[in-house]
């Protein structure tokens, strides 16, 4: 079967794994799961199973990469060579290089990065399954870490994606949908400040379409940053109900 | 380049607060834009752009190769960027970092997703062997807006590509004389902003950049379709404001294109 | 003058909490009139102030506190103290010898080494200098008996409990000595390693139930409990 011909969405409307045009995959986000970490968290959203973790902050070495005003924010996006259908080597990618760069600068401004200077923070991604949107998935994981670790933050992130698929624009790409659909357009958002801290897009959407879009994907996010503080707030909730 | 003053940074802010730039611009005006093609006769293409001070030059080089399993009846491209060391004393000699990694795939994207070059039209031999365009993205001089005059340079090169003819002999492509230019369908142009306090400006000089909190570049092709974005800086925008970049980016697009005889 | 979210009730960093008359304390910050949290933490009001009690967060250091540190490196009139913070500590010879520091004479290593641990006193602290320790007052100095736990800094009040309620009951029903370092590292030391695991178990289960109400009976139960299982064996 030509996979240039193949339908990525029926007549009805349904995609490929029976969602609608406007639904996101199932999300499971679970927060504090590692104990090295001064914070982590772990998501699952459709088959993406991505793990993030947080040191700091701390004295940054080598020294000179501190700055003297405010914390530096690094971030490692990475695949596991297994997460992907062929093998992908480990050695860092051109993509994940600028997907590092694209991630932080979609956590940073959620940070009060003027509070302490000289030091700085680790934000480690490692995708272990990979099924289109990584990158959305892996900075709301990155944000609920952040949260955890007690970094005083302006908000939390969430982030999801939108494209268009045989026409239709559609929320929460998987990976067959962002290869062979018409666009993809990745965004991150801080929900109570309604800041767009990531957006990235490509393909070919009209002016009306990209607006669509953009409209969906941040519909999306409140969606995904209701399951967010519900996953930072059960490691405490949990114990408060037990007891009363 | 010297670290910007607070006295500069808020001159900057006021001015723009005003409508205006330090260099006398208009919130959507671009510096001026000079092409120049053909400067190295080795390269199969190349191009030379100013846009205001900053300088890139782009050399394409053809080569045949395999293509990937996916597309097997299309040639491949592929892009890279160089921030050559005497192009600014912020950059260091060394292996591409994450600055040159993301100019060479915003420039890669505006052409790929826009279809610019036919590549069905590359292949030789389906399956096993098609041109393989490299797109070689040289700054020589930063002055701000690397991206912009990147993808400039980047088609204007392409434009004035010509691929070797040839023909395929028992399983092997020789190479006739003869030229042929490389087929390209689409002219996109890519328009970056720049945020400084509320305000949005267009083609952001070097100070500018340094004062701004964030900024979002978007490639448009001939049919007015947006075709690539990236927002970069640790700062954010409103979904307002991308929107107004997006109406504003496609008008800049149409001005330059015709400028430049693409539109 | 609207709230949002009502005491003792628990926050996310960027929730609005209140709006209008209100000032911002603890873990929260302004926009405007708005007042939102900037950690995840319960909320508490002090008349107009809004606070967010952090479930978790990291020690600065602040000129008074009482902390417990480790030292990691030794220097040429000094050492480097780990104060579980993101800042190193510094300890200067002078603020450790009851005398003046002699160089050629003095052998720092004999006085405090590598992997000691010290209770000191933060004596200065500002955002372009790490901060400076002393051990050179009463109470202070190289720690030689004990067992330390560390426990996130913002639950040092609830272990402390109102009036020092909490920590007088666990020293009581424990027979141990418990000091309090500020920065979360907290040294128990007891006459038998059993009273010390007694007393590191409570402390543990403050820590975790920390965000609770009725801790201080039910920590009190706990220990009576353990004490008779111990007994009874």
């Amino acid at each position: 079967m030509s996979q240039k011909n193949m339908k990525l969405i029926d007549k009805k409307g349904v995609r490929l794994d029976g969602r609608k045009p406007d639904e996101l995959r199932p999300i499971k986000i679970d927060v504090g799961i590692l104990s090295n970490a001064d914070g982590s968290a772990y998501i699952e959203q459709g088959k993406n199973k991505i793990l993030a973790a947080v040191f700091g902050p701390k004295e940054l070495h080598p020294k000179h990469m501190a700055l003297p005003d405010r914390m530096v924010l690094r971030c490692r996006y990475h695949m596991a060579p297994f997460s992907v259908q062929e093998r992908k080597s480990p050695a860092p990618s051109r993509r994940e290089v600028e997907l590092s760069k694209v991630i932080r600068e979609a956590l940073e401004p959620s940070i009060f990065l003027e509070y302490y200077p000289r030091t700085g923070i680790d934000v480690f991604i490692e995708v272990l399954q990979a099924d289109g949107s990584t990158r959305c998935a892996s900075i709301t994981a990155a944000s609920s870490a952040l949260a955890d670790a007690g970094i005083p933050m302006r908000d939390l992130v969430v982030a999801c994606s939108t494209g268009k698929v045989d026409g239709t624009i559609v929320l929460d790409l998987m990976d067959t949908e962002d290869k062979m659909g018409e666009a993809d357009v990745p965004l991150a958002l801080m929900p109570n400040l309604n800041a767009i801290t990531l957006l990235q897009m490509d393909g070919q959407l009209t002016l009306e379409e990209f607006e669509k879009a953009v409209n969906l994907a941040l519909e999306g996010c409140k969606k995904i940053y209701t399951l967010q503080k519900e996953a930072l707030k059960a490691k405490y909730v949990s114990f408060k109900e037990a007891e009363e | 380049m010297a670290m910007i003053t607070r006295v500069k940074q808020k001159e900057i802010a006021q001015l723009i607060e005003k409508g205006k730039r330090l260099d006398g611009r208009g919130l959507k005006d671009y510096r001026e834009i000079k092409v120049e093609q053909g400067i190295i006769e080795r390269a199969e293409g190349s191009a030379r752009v100013l846009l205001g001070k900053t300088e890139v030059m782009v050399g394409v080089k053809i080569e045949t190769g395999q293509p990937f399993a996916d597309t097997p009846n299309e040639g491949v491209l592929t892009v890279n960027a160089e921030l050559v060391p005497l192009a600014s004393p912020t950059f260091e000699p060394g292996p591409p970092d994450e600055n040159s990694i993301e100019l060479a795939r915003i420039v890669d994207r505006g052409i790929r997703e826009s279809k610019a070059i036919d590549l069905e039209k590359l292949c030789i031999e389906h399956g096993k062997n098609v041109f393989v365009v490299f797109v070689d993205v040289y700054v020589l001089n930063h002055d701000g807006n690397l991206i912009d005059a990147s993808a400039i340079a980047a088609l204007s090169a392409l434009l004035n590509t010509k691929m070797p003819n040839y023909e395929v002999e028992g399983g092997q492509a020789k190479i006739k004389p003869g030229y042929t230019p490389l087929p390209i369908k689409k002219r996109p142009i890519t328009v970056t902003f720049a945020k400084i306090g509320e305000k949005l400006v267009v083609d952001p000089g070097l100070e500018e950049e340094q004062v701004m909190d964030a900024r979002i570049s978007m490639a448009i092709d001939d049919d007015t379709n947006i075709c690539a974005i990236q927002k970069g800086g640790s700062g954010y925008f409103s979904p307002q404001q991308i929107l107004e970049a997006a109406q504003t980016a496609k008008e800049k697009s149409e001005e330059i294109g015709k400028k430049l005889g693409w539109r | 003058m609207p709230t949002f979210f009502e005491r003792k009730q628990l926050v996310v960093p960027g929730d609005l909490i209140a709006e209008d008359d209100y000032i911002a304390g603890e873990n929260t910050y302004a926009e405007g009139k708005r007042i939102y949290a900037s950690r995840i933490g319960i909320v508490d009001y002090e008349n107009k102030k809004v606070n967010v009690v952090a479930l978790r967060a990291f020690y600065i250091p602040k000129v008074g506190d009482i902390v417990i540190g480790t030292v990691t490196e030794i220097g040429f009139n000094g050492w480097t103290v780990d104060v579980n913070s993101p800042y190193q500590a510094i300890l200067r010879a002078s603020d450790a010898l009851s005398r003046p520091f002699r160089p050629q004479r003095d052998d720092l290593s004999q006085v405090l080494d590598v992997g000691d641990l010290i209770v000191a006193k933060i004596t200065a602290y500002d955002r372009a200098h790490d901060p400076q320790l002393t051990v050179a007052e009463p109470g202070l100095g190289k720690i030689t008996r004990g067992q330390i736990i560390k426990i996130t800094p913002t639950k040092i009040p609830r272990v402390i409990g109102r009036k020092g309620s909490m920590i007088s009951m666990i020293k009581q029903e424990t027979g141990c000595q418990i000091i309090l370092g500020l920065n979360g590292v907290i040294l128990v030391t007891g006459k038998t390693l059993e009273d010390e695991q007694l007393a590191i178990m409570a402390i543990n289960k403050i820590e975790e139930e920390s965000h609770t109400s009725g801790l201080t009976d039910r920590i009190t139960q706990m220990l009576k409990e353990m004490k008779e299982k111990r007994g009874a064996n």
